[in-house]
């Protein structure tokens, strides 16, 4: 196969399964998200060799702002040039970010790696979503755990916690929001 | 935690969106900013006294023409600019285009009359005031767009504050226009840029800042 027709067969796989997503098929937007977040960590590991321990955080915060902004997404548009610009944005964040913090802080590590991982083994990120979680507002913490983690439906979780229907969805969406923020040190 | 486990979160529950997420945050944001300009310029300015014969006049249409087919070109620009891996194509000619009509007239206007009026044509009675009120009444026009924009997800944060101060910007001339007695092309071709530009470059130097994601 030519390099060319499988990035297209990459490109139309993604594709539907993302459009899917949007429509509410949560099985084929899960095997969206785990397919893109191998990409993903590929992308950042070619560009991040010298802070291999950003790279999964960065995949992380990523796939966080690729969700919450998957409204963006103009069906007329090759998936791939939203998927890279998305993932070159926040990669040049991470870069502005570092600069203006001490570089010298960074640790020199004695221990080199040479076992490199595999791009589709999914590791832990330094930050821990689930610790982050915690430190979320209950407004938004209850809403993610709930419908999220629980798999409650939005009416179930509005029953459970007094809280009305839009004000779940508006917790979930802002929690989200602030667990990207939390995993990309910006707080 | 793991990145399958963050997957799994992400995708579990109600994960549909609803369509046209763009055109419905621009369509409120610019109803809301252009209304409340409106009514600042009804309020703090008045219509122009002459405002019914005024409509009669090409010359008024051309000056309201100028300002929103560069609010449309800048609403293009924008949006293309609030969508990840979206190029801006000839969204930028569109925005030279006006411009460069409106200094063609302004020259010919120029040329045209004989140096007494020159002078009357490019200055008016309110040179000095036109930019500024044109900045004034786009302010809210700016905060608005600025909160569409924010929903969406800009990766050029640069060009698109630049794009929502020319869009306010522009809307603002638009709306002053209705106030605003001047005529001549060169006054237009001039001053009304000016008050374009300034939120432009407002926009242009907090675009960093306001718009990061």
């Amino acid at each position: 196969m030519t390099n060319t027709s499988r990035l297209d067969e990459i490109e139309n796989r993604l594709r539907a399964g993302l459009l899917r997503g949007l429509a509410g098929d949560s099985v084929a937007y899960r095997a969206f998200l785990k397919e893109l977040s191998t990409h993903l960590r590929s992308y950042f590991r070619k560009r991040l060799a010298s802070l291999p321990d950003e790279v999964e955080d960065l995949v992380q915060e990523s796939l966080i702002a690729m969700h919450n902004q998957r409204h963006t997404y103009d069906a007329k548009q090759p998936l791939t040039a939203w998927v890279h610009a998305i993932a070159k944005y926040k990669l040049v964040d991470l870069m502005r970010r570092r600069a203006r913090q001490d570089v010298l802080h960074e640790p020199l590590d004695d221990e080199m790696e040479f076992a490199v991982p595999s791009d589709d083994e999914a590791n832990d990120a330094r930050r821990d979503v689930a610790v982050l979680l915690d430190q979320l507002p209950e407004r938004q913490r209850l809403p993610i755990v709930h419908t999220k983690l629980e798999g409650l439906s939005v009416a179930e979780t509005a029953k459970l916690t007094g809280m009305s229907e839009s004000a779940v969805k508006v917790g979930v969406h802002r929690g989200l929001k602030a667990l990207a923020a939390l995993i990309g040190g910006k707080k | 935690m793991k990145t399958d486990d963050l997957v799994t979160l992400l995708a579990t529950g109600d994960i549909a969106i609803q369509p046209h997420t763009a055109a419905k945050r621009f369509a409120l944001a610019l109803g809301l900013g252009v209304g409340v300009a409106f009514l600042m310029m009804l309020g703090l300015l008045g219509l122009r006294p002459d405002f019914s014969e005024a409509i009669k006049l090409p010359m008024f249409w051309v000056k309201l023409g100028y300002a929103a087919s560069l609010a449309a070109a800048a609403l293009l620009a924008l949006v293309r600019l609030s969508h990840p891996g979206s190029r801006l194509k000839k969204a930028p000619l569109g925005m030279a285009l006006p411009i460069v009509l409106m200094w063609l007239l302004a020259l010919y206007t120029l040329v045209d009359a004989d140096s007494a009026q020159r002078h009357e044509l490019l200055y008016g009675a309110s040179w000095g005031a036109c930019p500024l009120l044109i900045t004034m009444l786009s302010a809210p026009i700016f905060l608005s767009t600025l909160w569409a924009v924010r929903g969406l997800a800009p990766t050029r944060l640069t060009q698109a504050g630049a794009a929502v101060g020319l869009l306010s910007g522009a809307l603002g001339a638009v709306v002053y226009s209705l106030h605003c007695p001047e005529m001549g092309a060169p006054f237009i071709g001039t001053w009304y840029l000016l008050g374009m530009l300034i939120p432009t470059l407002i926009g242009a130097t907090l675009g960093r800042s306001l718009l990061r994601w």
